[in-house]
């Protein structure tokens, strides 16, 4: 460690190695909590946003709904919804969920969960309706079923054009971990309030989480971009 | 038809209070959009950084930690400006941040960075020809502003200025915890005393469903009248 950081934090009182290590600590629930619902709720919203471009409205309806519930209400309420609510339903806490439930992580764990997937729903959908209809009469041309349609021409295409949206809402949602402190959790902005009612100092303890969420979202928009130019190579034009 | 157990009126004072919250962020958005959409397209190198920091900075932080920010450190900092004013010039000056105020400041810088956004392609899709005309009839710079841009951009920045709206809405019901006593705070207290989460909390999820809802059918006959003088190819 260079000389001057290690004077530094010899010298102040609020980032000692003791706190520190509590935004360490933090960071590490923040990225695992936003790591888990961001994959769970990929897993979700794929079959439920080719199920919602089907005809039929007694399938796609269903998921209209879902989506539009979770995507016309804050977070927040959904969040005090199922972390307060759960614990009232009738027989729950006599039975083995309540050794999951009880946790305030997996309250939070499911509420991020069904609200991005909400979310990751309505952009995959809005990629596939946007197909070319040449590359779908193509494959039909190829005799291609639906099923193999989608699995090898419809979602690559549309995975592609949804990255874009796709990696705001990574972001989004990376912003929106920050009310899991709210129902106990420590993570990074748990951790930032701790050490603001122990010091007395919001500067301190409120900018520098900002300045980790800040490293994070340019950490995000970076790997998106390299990703994006990675996956769009072949759109490049011919001579750069 | 649904027992609020007495908390009817509190929870109908709260929906006020989140309705007035998110209108005045709203205008305070929609200025702050305007100034930093115009200082990212004066072309003044100093303007564009200032903007350009302004609009990275606020879109990499999460809502809840500026709130917390600006309601705790607001406070820090109106205490050692009221100390030193007393100390060095024997001026008695306070007063309490309030979470209203913080709250509506707050998101009001939040959206006025995604403002800034949607406007600047707002503007960058008006004709040039019709700033050039401008010119050409000898308008000034203030006036080709307030009597060909901003009525001719307005067309292109309202999608964006109607999705900034609806999550700007949603955004209101983080002011609950920095005390403000909205309806979302009601409503947890409510549940928290009578033991009934879904009882108070869903009849709240409605009145934001219901607001958004709404703004989405108002955007969408907005849009229509602004786009009534284009011809749509199909």
């Amino acid at each position: 460690m260079p000389d001057f950081i290690a004077d530094w934090l010899n010298t102040n009182d609020i980032f000692t190695a003791m706190t520190i290590m509590e935004y360490w600590d933090g960071l590490v629930t923040t990225v695992h909590l936003v790591f888990l619902s961001l994959v769970l709720g990929l897993i979700v919203a794929v079959p439920l946003a080719i199920l919602r471009t089907v005809k039929n409205p007694f399938v796609s309806g269903p998921i209209w709904l879902y989506t539009y519930l979770f995507r016309g209400t804050p977070l927040l309420i959904q969040l005090y919804i199922i972390y307060y609510g759960v614990a009232q339903i009738p027989g729950i806490q006599e039975s083995i969920w309540w050794e999951i439930f009880k946790e305030p992580l997996y309250p939070a764990l499911l509420a991020f969960t069904l609200n991005t997937a909400a979310y990751t729903t309505e952009i995959i959908r809005g990629s596939i309706l946007s197909t070319p209809n040449g590359e779908i009469e193509a494959a039909k041309a190829y005799g291609m079923n639906w099923f193999l349609r989608m699995r090898r021409i419809i979602l690559p295409s549309a995975a592609r054009r949804a990255v874009q949206a796709y990696s705001n809402e990574v972001i989004f949602m990376l912003h929106a971990s920050a009310i899991a402190s709210l129902v106990t959790i420590v993570d990074l902005t748990g951790a930032a309030r701790n050490i603001y009612s122990r010091f007395y100092a919001p500067f301190d303890a409120f900018i520098f989480v900002a300045l980790i969420y800040l490293a994070l979202t340019f950490i995000l928009v970076f790997a998106f971009r390299k990703l994006e130019n990675h996956l769009l190579r072949h759109q490049r034009p011919a001579n750069s | 038809m649904f027992d609020l157990k007495g908390y009817g009126p509190a929870l109908a004072e709260g929906a006020v209070v989140t309705i007035e919250l998110a209108f005045l962020s709203l205008a305070l958005a929609i200025i702050l959009g305007l100034l930093g959409a115009s200082a990212k397209l004066s072309g003044n190198r100093v303007l564009t950084g200032i903007a350009t920091t302004y609009t990275t900075l606020i879109r990499g932080v999460p809502d809840l930690v500026m709130m917390l920010l600006f309601y705790y450190g607001g406070q820090v900092a109106v205490n050692a400006l009221s100390d030193y004013l007393w100390e060095t010039r024997e001026i008695d000056f306070f007063f309490q941040f309030d979470p209203f105020i913080s709250g509506v400041v707050t998101i009001g810088l939040i959206f006025g960075a995604y403002m800034t956004e949607t406007f600047r392609g707002a503007f960058l899709a008006v004709d040039v020809g019709q700033i050039e005309a401008a010119r050409a009839y000898g308008f000034s710079n203030w006036h080709t502003f307030r009597r060909v841009m901003i009525p001719q951009m307005l067309r292109h920045a309202l999608p964006g200025v109607g999705n900034n709206w609806q999550v700007l809405l949603k955004t209101t019901a983080l002011v609950s915890i920095i005390g403000l006593t909205d309806m979302v705070r009601v409503a947890e207290e409510a549940a928290k005393a009578e033991r009934m989460p879904f009882h108070f909390f869903i009849p709240v999820a409605a009145v934001y469903l219901i607001l958004t809802a709404g703004s989405e059918l108002f955007i969408r006959w907005l849009d229509k009248r602004a786009n009534v003088g284009v011809v749509q190819g199909n």
